[in-house]
């Protein structure tokens, strides 16, 4: 059995005197123990909503309404009442957000916030928790652990404050963790650290990961599986060979081709996708990528398009997807 | 092509007008999107009809009232005595003042008397303050080294009045220019300078380093025409809506220096500060005549409150979401 | 941290130095003079010329300064013209009063206000959220003086329940020591007295607290607000931290820095309230005794009770920067 098993998740927010948002829209996907999950799209997908919505994250207030099961080792996540959430959190399920600075307290030192973890999920307290902090700073990659402790977040760079963040996550050995975006704030070569970092604990602990990127060059070095996301919907899943030996969908494919290469001829143009995530047609009334999509036929508009499996695996939400065949367009 | 000295100046000038009309033009959808969220709030909207009352009755009422206010008609018809004035009756809605004059015709006479009070004393703080502060920021902002010993100098005279408490500072004026409702208004006014000064100071110096200033300045607009044309104009949002908080203090002061006895002397002229100042000594005996033009002053400054608070929320960009 | 409390008390002198020249030039130009406000209207101008030569003031003005700077370096601040008494004599028995109540004042506005202010944040929307903002509106729109009348009338005069004017019951028999009431009871161990003397500053206390409280709960509420729509709010979430941990650690310690700043700001208007308070109340403070020397133009008085403001304000500046920097490591004081 899946280690998460998220169905039908849908996410809405309304305002009063605003138009009602589906952020979210029926995002169905599994986890299993020790795999590694990639959930891709552009921004404004829904993909940090989905994981906010999965630790319970989003605002508590009458306009966010969550939908949907998301079942954790049998327990539905979305059910668990504050108190059972929260001794979930940071224990079972762990995240890492995007922009090390303004996550973590300016306040406070990287000592106790990471020593708070483990006070509150695994009972220890005073210098064994201290002990134990620094040998977490210094397994994600910060020398001199000990007198990091002492410092606070404006003292540290960019790159150790992800791996600050990173140590707070894993202090307890979480069989899920959540990255929300780990690497978007930061500089390339430390992109490509914290990565090998996150790589390493992964298949050290068997922890499982939910990697949430717009960056398919991340999803490409890491996940074992690829959800893609486009306007509340996951529009493709594979594993990720068969996502990259053919994908079916016009978004992928697009997805694919606005990333510049390096290894790519001097005359070659990148084709960046038409429009923005804003130029949407509701599911309900079809494909919403079809404003957006080059391979638009009648067909798309009119009904929502049902996701197609294929004896693999792959599955996809397109009615005209790219052949199998793999013509010379689709390849990139 | 080359272009003659002066041609290039015109050139430029004509580039930096075009870029402020630009500005400009984005400043009037930022006040069109304060007016909309202005108008969505319930607070601004009950202080704005508080005001709008107050300001229709402070304009038109003294023209209907029933009984000339300086006429002391209670003394002359001798209902007055000592430890005895009359309440509400059905010639006198709210009764006699301690010298026997009509209570109601006075607290609408008063009306008018304390809005100018207020106006006035609120406009010499502002007009004094934003020179002061508008020379300080323009130095500061733009000025060099000479610019930054303009903007100290001044910011540390304004510093010193701010640290000072405020009532001590109206009672030191109030004291050094003798007792008349001129004095009140200038006494006010003076304790509102350095607030206007800092305010727009500060604002000034964050638009100088905003980017549109730098191009200007690299299209080689002069610096006294882009802090008039560009800085000034988009520093002045703070500054109005403490202008309608003031009005709010500046009434709540005129009382509070009444009521030290160094308010305006001449009791022909109602106003509500003078009034609730006066009336303390009448308490036990009528305290109705301190709770009328409390009740005014209190609700005509959560008037100016209200729809001074509301206007900053709306001029807030955090809060735009 | 030492060196910094030493270098900032040493820059105030500069200042004081400033402020002092400036009033000494402002005051000496007011019309009239202490000698109109001695003899009034009987007063020959012979008689006027007579007190103005005792008092020394047809000196030059340098030479009359330097003899103020003199006395001012011995903590001398002279004699009050009017009460013939030393200025600081009158000081030490008069200040102490307005301290109390200040202080009083200042501990109702922030232990009411803050968690006020926090509650109306947290439940944001809610009826208490709606009351506190409201009151807080209202609270600054109501003249002190009024307040107090309205507290005393209902509360002292009607009520019965406290006090309607002084310091201190007139049948206790009190050792003062420092002038201070609650303190010289606690230090004589007279508990009754100290108590009396607390409970004649409640009612002066909550009027003056008004807009301080008002202003505390406002800028807590904005500040709390702030802080809950931060991402480091959401990570201790994510930690699983107890509500209680997430409150205390990640959200007040970040919320009171903006409110420490406004604490250091209230000074000046608690000041200027305790004035009208204690007229009100007839509480021997320094309000009227002020209010006096303004009118006589009381030259010592009103030059050392500035320099006094003045050395406060940099006090409680001192200590809103050292707070400051206790909370927020990024601004380290040196």
């Amino acid at each position: 059995m899946a280690l998460l098993d998220v169905q039908d998740l849908s996410v809405t927010f309304s305002r009063r005197g605003q138009r009602t948002v589906r952020a979210v829209d029926g995002v169905s996907f599994s986890v299993d123990a020790g795999e590694v999950v990639g959930l891709v799209g552009e921004s404004g997908c829904g993909k940090s909503v989905t994981s906010l919505a999965l630790m319970g994250l989003l605002p508590r207030q009458r306009g966010v309404q969550v939908g949907g099961s998301a079942r954790f080792d049998g327990t539905d996540l979305l059910k668990l009442d504050l108190r059972s959430m929260r001794d979930v959190r940071g224990r079972d399920v762990a995240m890492i957000f995007q922009d090390p600075l303004s996550s973590l307290n300016p306040v406070v030192p990287i000592g106790l916030q990471v020593t708070e973890v483990l006070v509150r999920h695994r009972d220890m307290s005073g210098e064994a928790a201290r002990k134990e902090a620094a040998e977490l700073l210094d397994r994600v990659g910060i020398p001199d652990p000990r007198r990091r402790l002492k410092e606070y977040p404006h003292q540290l760079s960019g790159g150790m404050r992800q791996r600050a963040l990173i140590a707070m996550a894993v202090a307890c050995r979480p069989r899920l963790l959540i990255a929300d975006e780990p690497t978007t704030a930061l500089d390339v070569t430390i992109q490509a650290q914290i990565l090998e970092l996150l790589k390493e604990l992964v298949r050290d602990s068997g922890t499982a990961l939910i990697m949430i990127t717009h960056d398919l060059g991340v999803v490409a070095g890491m996940c074992d599986t690829i959800n893609v996301l486009y306007a509340g919907r996951v529009v493709e899943t594979a594993r990720r060979k068969e996502l990259f030996a053919g994908r079916r969908h016009p978004y992928t494919v697009g997805l694919l081709r606005s990333i510049p290469r390096l290894d790519a001829g001097r005359g070659e143009k990148l084709t960046p996708i038409r429009g923005s995530v804003r130029d949407v047609l509701p599911w309900t009334e079809g494909c919403a990528f079809a404003p957006r999509c080059d391979r638009r036929v009648d067909a798309c508009v009119g009904a929502p398009p049902e996701m197609t499996p294929t004896h693999t695996g792959h599955e996809f939400r397109c009615v005209n997807p790219f052949p199998l065949t793999q013509p010379e367009e689709a390849r990139v | 092509m080359t272009l003659a000295p002066g041609k290039k100046k015109e050139k430029l000038d004509r580039l930096a007008e075009l870029s402020a009309v630009r500005d400009d033009e984005q400043g009037v959808s930022l006040w069109r999107e304060a007016m909309r969220r202005l108008r969505r709030n319930p607070s601004a909207i009950v202080g704005a009809a508080i005001l709008v009352l107050f300001v229709l009755v402070a304009v038109v009422g003294p023209f209907f009232v029933p009984y000339d206010p300086v006429d002391q008609s209670g003394i002359r018809e001798g209902v007055i005595k000592p430890g005895s004035i009359p309440g509400s009756s059905a010639e006198h809605w709210l009764g006699y003042d301690h010298q026997g004059r009509d209570e109601f015709s006075r607290l609408i006479v008063g009306a008018r008397q304390t809005l100018i009070v207020g106006i006035v004393s609120t406009l010499i703080g502002l007009t004094i303050g934003v020179l002061i502060g508008g020379v300080a920021g323009a130095a500061a902002g733009l000025g060099g080294r000479w610019g930054r010993l303009v903007d100290s100098v001044l910011m540390r005279i304004v510093d010193m009045l701010l640290s000072l408490p405020s009532l001590l500072l109206a009672v030191s004026v109030a004291a050094l220019l003798g007792p008349s409702l001129v004095t009140v208004m200038i006494a006010v006014g003076v304790v509102s300078v350095p607030i206007f000064a800092r305010l727009l100071r500060g604002s000034m110096i964050a638009q100088a380093n905003r980017d549109y200033v730098l191009a200007a300045s690299s299209l080689g607009v002069r610096k006294s025409k882009i802090a008039i044309s560009h800085i000034v104009p988009n520093s002045l949002a703070p500054v109005i809506v403490q202008a309608t908080l003031t009005l709010a203090t500046a009434i709540i002061e005129v009382a509070a220096l009444s009521f030290l006895g160094l308010g305006n002397p001449d009791s022909t002229q109602p106003e509500w500060g003078l009034m609730l100042a006066d009336a303390q000594i009448y308490l036990d005996v009528r305290p109705g005549l301190a709770i009328y033009p409390a009740v005014g002053i209190i609700v005509t400054a959560l008037g100016f409150t209200l729809l001074g608070e509301a206007m900053r929320e709306a001029l807030d960009p955090k809060l735009r979401r | 941290m030492f060196r910094f409390i030493i270098r900032r008390l040493l820059q105030l002198v500069p200042t004081l130095f400033g402020l002092s020249i400036l009033l000494f030039i402002w005051l000496h130009r007011l019309p009239g003079g202490p000698e109109t406000a001695l003899l009034g209207e009987r007063g020959t101008p012979e008689t006027r010329a007579q007190i103005r030569e005792n008092l020394g003031l047809n000196e030059p003005l340098p030479i009359q300064y330097g003899r103020f700077v003199k006395r001012l370096v011995q903590l001398d601040l002279g004699t009050s013209i009017s009460t013939k008494r030393e200025v600081t004599t009158e000081f030490l028995q008069r200040f102490p009063g307005t301290v109390e109540l200040t202080m009083t004042a200042m501990l109702i506005a922030i232990g009411v206000g803050i968690p006020l202010g926090y509650l109306a944040a947290r439940r944001r929307g809610s009826f208490l959220d709606h009351a506190s903002v409201g009151g807080s509106l209202l609270g600054t729109c109501v003249p002190i003086f009024f307040l107090a009348y309205v507290l005393k009338a209902i509360f002292a005069e009607n009520l019965g329940w406290f006090p309607t004017i002084g310091r201190q019951d007139a049948s206790i028999d009190a050792t003062h020591i420092t002038n201070f009431f609650v303190l010289d009871g606690l230090l004589t161990r007279e508990w009754d007295a100290a108590a009396d003397a607390i409970w004649h500053l409640i009612l002066p206390g909550v009027a003056l607290a008004s807009i301080p409280l008002a202003i505390i709960v406002r800028i807590t509420r904005a500040s709390v607000l702030e802080v809950l729509g931060e991402d480091f709010v959401r990570t201790a979430e994510a930690k699983g931290l107890t509500e209680r941990t997430v409150r205390r650690r990640h959200v007040l310690r970040n919320a009171m820095l903006p409110v420490a700043t406004s604490i250091g700001l209230l000074t000046g208007l608690l000041l200027s309230g305790a004035v009208l308070t204690e007229t009100v109340f007839a509480f021997s403070g320094i309000g009227a005794f002020i209010k006096d020397a303004i009118s006589n133009l009381d030259y010592p008085v009103l030059m050392g009770f500035i320099m006094i403001i003045a050395v406060i304000f940099a006090l409680v500046n001192l200590l809103v920067d050292i707070s400051y920097s206790l909370i927020d490591p990024r601004v380290r004081v040196r």
